[in-house]
């Protein structure tokens, strides 16, 4: 009997929770409330068959309690109920299946004006990679990361010697301008989270991989690497700062590109 | 509609039952054992033991998580040993093995109507392959550099590489020895139980007559005898990246800027080959779950189990689609993104067939005879702690939810409640159902209901909140989140609550395990069948079951396992191996 009873009291202490505690999520700084309001949809989903179930689990225990002389029905199967309840539970799956392909689909297709940045990993700090004024990145390859060249880039690529290159520093972005983050890692996999974009990817050796967004808001966000790294893992922090165009550029202005950085290398071999 | 076949025309046995070898020595009959009662006991208690460091490690998480800076023996390496042993151990060395070789071996045969597992012999091995895997894996502890600390997903190439503990120390070395063992040892165990199920069934035990227990159990092995060789082979080449420098899965590297020797391997091909395993290896642990579960309902609630055939259907179902749905845990893993909507698609699915379980078990206890027992409790509890980690896994499923929640604590607390407390509520529901059937005796109810009440309510508690924490963008596998800007004040102290929780909750196991030991004593005499129930294992000549099983004769089966409340019957309950016809039986066939 106590069980019915609690039965009830997890159902309404499950949804006081979740709308009276403080515990949710950070105000998002993104585009993606796309995928804000699929799990939105899928919490009301979810939450209604969750009591449902467990309120009529409530009620058998309650109703159907062993007295004495008490006898159960016998009712072996019936197919009419059996095959209601499939087709109901498969509309509602595909409720929750079809807006979710649908975002995921606009997550995976980056749009033509977005900026590209590179981030690469490693352990334990972050480093970014920009374009400089020909809009493009140039090659990079593990088997070239010296001290003198962190990242990688490859020294014999014109279009990597204007590269704007932010070694274990913080990254500025414009608000508003749509953003491809092309992810990289010289040692193991790290994944580039900042729970108020809401996108994350991991970062693979040896492969480039990728997400998008738009930052919506100025202001300064934590970046925390979300795949573990090894024993550095929960130190391995950034900081993303998104700004008013002015003064993205004037943040632009004073970083230096890849030939500047190993400029002194350059002279230093030629005596 | 069948008609159930009277005794007279079931055909005489065209062989002769042949003697069992029987032990005739102390060590024969209860170490080197070839009887699978006895195996069943020694995979149990062995898995009970390991599941005890698990526990101990979980509070040393919890220590850290819940009152940081607190504990200085708990450093950033040790913090991420606790993790990975605590969950590989319960995955694998806990629950794979309790479910399968405990109650695989200890029910098929006794629910079959067989007198052992077919190849004996064999059986014994496996035990004790899987108990030298146990030891192997406990060596790490003491090894120089101690266990792995990777994480229980091993994922290279941090796995094998300096920054992670164990990496090139002994650690992940035993690890992945540990594993390969395990696999050799359940492979030899698992074929056993499919062949058993599938040549060893007395006479009557349909396939559609099987308990819904040994469907679970059964589907469960033939899943993990295809699944364990993903596993099996990406232990083998991760140790050859690790002892002979080969380059499976490391590509060029640059380590604390130092190039490594490795080149041109691949780092997402051990995840696809895990979690090819992985992902299955979730079902392997809940169909035994699922299964044993309508039985303790049926049983219990004195009423069939609602839609057997569907129910089988389902668990063959589920079986089989979860090996099309494992990349939804690598959703952003970098792997290409049209993999999203086919993996999303797929495993949407399987919350159909997993859903119609939900239903018929909650439409057996309609108009059911629900007798509140101590299993009956742990049933209902795992029905709400199942459908609440399930419910939660249409968030993980469904690709572009999981973007933001994936790699976080809500991760943790999905999981957690759906494979971790909901299959181990079956578990604890199964033993006290079963214990006095194995000593004779029941367990006592006082310590069973401390029991029940503070592990469901404290798991639902440690684990319900969690997944807001991880809703905040908390990620998990932090031993250190106090430098983080999403997690405020009041979750810190959320956090703590949690931990106090999984302290209570530990301690409860402690209660359970002096009550398994007491209880052999003093626990009240059972009998032979204490929950009048209708499965052969409980129609045994002697409680418990004597070598062999079922006396001099094998029983005959004479109806499905469900026959509880058959109106015109005279008793509630209709044995299997009842023959005769009994008021308006109507076996689904």
């Amino acid at each position: 009997m106590a069980i019915a009873l609690v039965l009830v009291l997890v159902v309404v202490g499950s949804v006081l929770f979740h709308f009276l505690s403080p515990w949710w999520w950070t105000p998002i700084a993104s585009n993606w409330d796309y995928i804000d309001n699929t799990i939105i949809i899928t919490f009301w989903i979810t939450g209604v068959v969750f009591a449902a179930v467990v309120l009529f689990m409530a009620y058998c225990v309650f109703r159907f309690r062993h007295r004495e002389g008490n006898q159960a029905a016998y009712e072996p199967e019936n197919k009419r109920l059996e095959w209601w309840l499939t087709i109901v539970t498969a509309i509602g799956v595909t409720a929750m299946l079809v807006p979710g392909l649908f975002v995921w689909n606009q997550f995976v297709s980056v749009p033509s004006d977005a900026t590209v940045v590179e981030v690469v990993g490693q352990q334990w700090q972050w480093s970014f990679r920009l374009p400089g004024k020909d809009g493009k990145l140039g090659t990079s390859d593990t088997r070239n990361v010296s001290p003198e060249n962190p990242l990688g880039v490859n020294a014999s690529d014109a279009n990597g010697q204007d590269d704007v290159v932010v070694e274990a520093a913080d990254l500025h972005l414009p608000v508003g301008k749509p953003v491809k983050m092309l992810l990289r890692s010289i040692d193991v996999l790290h994944d580039f989270y900042v729970p108020e974009f809401r996108a994350k990817m991991d970062m693979i050796p040896g492969s480039v991989t990728y997400f998008w967004f738009t930052p919506t808001k100025t202001g300064t966000f934590q970046v925390l690497c979300a795949e573990l790294c090894g024993q550095g893992h929960p130190l391995m922090n950034g900081v993303v700062m998104v700004d008013t165009a002015e003064d993205y550029l004037a943040w632009l202005g004073e970083q230096q590109t890849f030939a500047q950085l190993s400029a002194p290398q350059q002279v230093g071999s030629a005596e | 509609m069948v008609d159930i076949t009277p005794a007279d025309t079931v055909p005489p046995a065209e062989v002769a039952e042949m003697e069992l070898y029987h032990p005739h020595s102390w060590w024969t009959k209860y170490v080197f054992s070839q009887d699978a009662k006895v195996i069943a006991i020694q995979y149990s208690a062995t898995a009970t033991a390991i599941g005890m460091v698990a526990l101990v490690l979980s509070w040393m998480m919890r220590l850290q998580l819940g009152f940081p800076g607190t504990f200085d023996f708990i450093t950033p390496e040790a913090y991420y040993q606790f993790i990975t042993m605590h969950g590989m151990i319960m995955v694998i060395y806990l629950l794979t093995a309790l479910f399968l070789g405990g109650f695989g071996n200890y029910l098929i045969p006794l629910m079959v109507g067989a007198r052992d597992m077919v190849f004996p012999y064999v059986n014994m091995l496996s035990y004790w392959i899987y108990l030298l895997a146990v030891l192997v894996l406990v060596s790490s502890f003491f090894a120089p550099g101690g266990p792995t600390g990777a994480g229980w997903t091993l994922y290279p190439p941090q796995a094998i590489m300096t920054g992670t503990p164990g990496g090139q120390d002994w650690g992940i070395i035993l690890m992945l020895v540990s594993l390969i063992l395990f696999i050799i040892g359940f492979t030899m165990g698992g074929l056993n139980y499919v062949v058993t199920v599938l040549q060893a069934r007395t006479r009557g035990m349909t396939l559609m007559r099987l308990p819904l227990t040994v469907w679970g159990i059964f589907t469960a092995t033939v899943m993990a005898l295809l699944a364990f060789p993903a596993l099996f082979v990406a232990c083998v080449m991760m140790l050859f990246d690790r002892a002979l420098g080969t380059s499976f899965f490391m590509p060029a590297i640059v380590e604390m800027g130092e190039q490594l020797q490795h080149g041109g391997g691949s780092p997402i091909l051990f995840q696809h080959l895990f979690w090819f395993f992985g992902h299955p290896e979730v079902y392997i642990v809940a169909l035994p779950a699922f299964g044993i579960v309508s039985d303790l309902i049926s049983t219990h609630a004195r009423k069939n189990i609602f839609g057997y055939r569907m129910m089988v259907w389902a668990i063959v179902g589920i079986g089989a689609l979860s090996f099309v749905v494992w990349a939804h845990h690598m959703y952003v893993s970098g792997m290409h993104p049209y993999f999203g909507f086919f993996f999303a698609t797929t495993t949407l699915i399987i919350a159909v067939p997993t859903a119609i379980k939900v239903y018929n078990w909650v439409l057996t206890l309609w108009r059911g005879d629900i007798h509140l027992t101590i299993p009956m409790l742990f049933a209902l509890a795992f029905i709400v702690t199942f459908v609440n980690g399930g419910l939660t896994g249409l968030f993980l499923g469904n690709v572009v939810v999981d973007v933001p929640l994936s790699d976080t604590m809500f991760v943790v607390a999905h999981f957690h409640m759906v494979m971790g407390v909901a299959p181990i509520l079956v578990i604890f529901g199964a033993i006290y159902h079963w214990y006095p059937k194995v000593t004779g005796r029941m367990l006592n109810e006082a310590m069973g209901q401390f029991h029940f009440w503070v592990t469901f309510l404290g798991a639902y508690l440690i684990f319900f909140p969690m997944h807001y924490i991880g809703l905040m963008g908390v990620p998990r596998r932090y031993n250190e989140l106090t430098d983080m800007t999403v997690m405020t004040e009041s979750a810190h102290d959320l956090n703590s609550f949690i931990s106090i929780m999984a302290f209570l909750v530990g301690f409860a196991q402690v209660v359970f395990l002096f009550n398994l030991i007491w209880s052999i004593r003093h626990g009240r005499e059972a009998g032979g069948n204490p929950w009048r129930a209708t499965t052969l294992e409980w129609q045994t000549p002697q409680t418990p079951p004597a070598h062999g099983n079922f006396g001099k004769e094998l029983p005959i089966v004479y109806r499905w396992a469900y026959d509880y409340s058959v109106p015109g019957a005279k008793e509630d309950f209709i044995p299997q191996n009842m023959p005769g016809s009994f008021g308006s039986s109507r076996e689904p066939a």
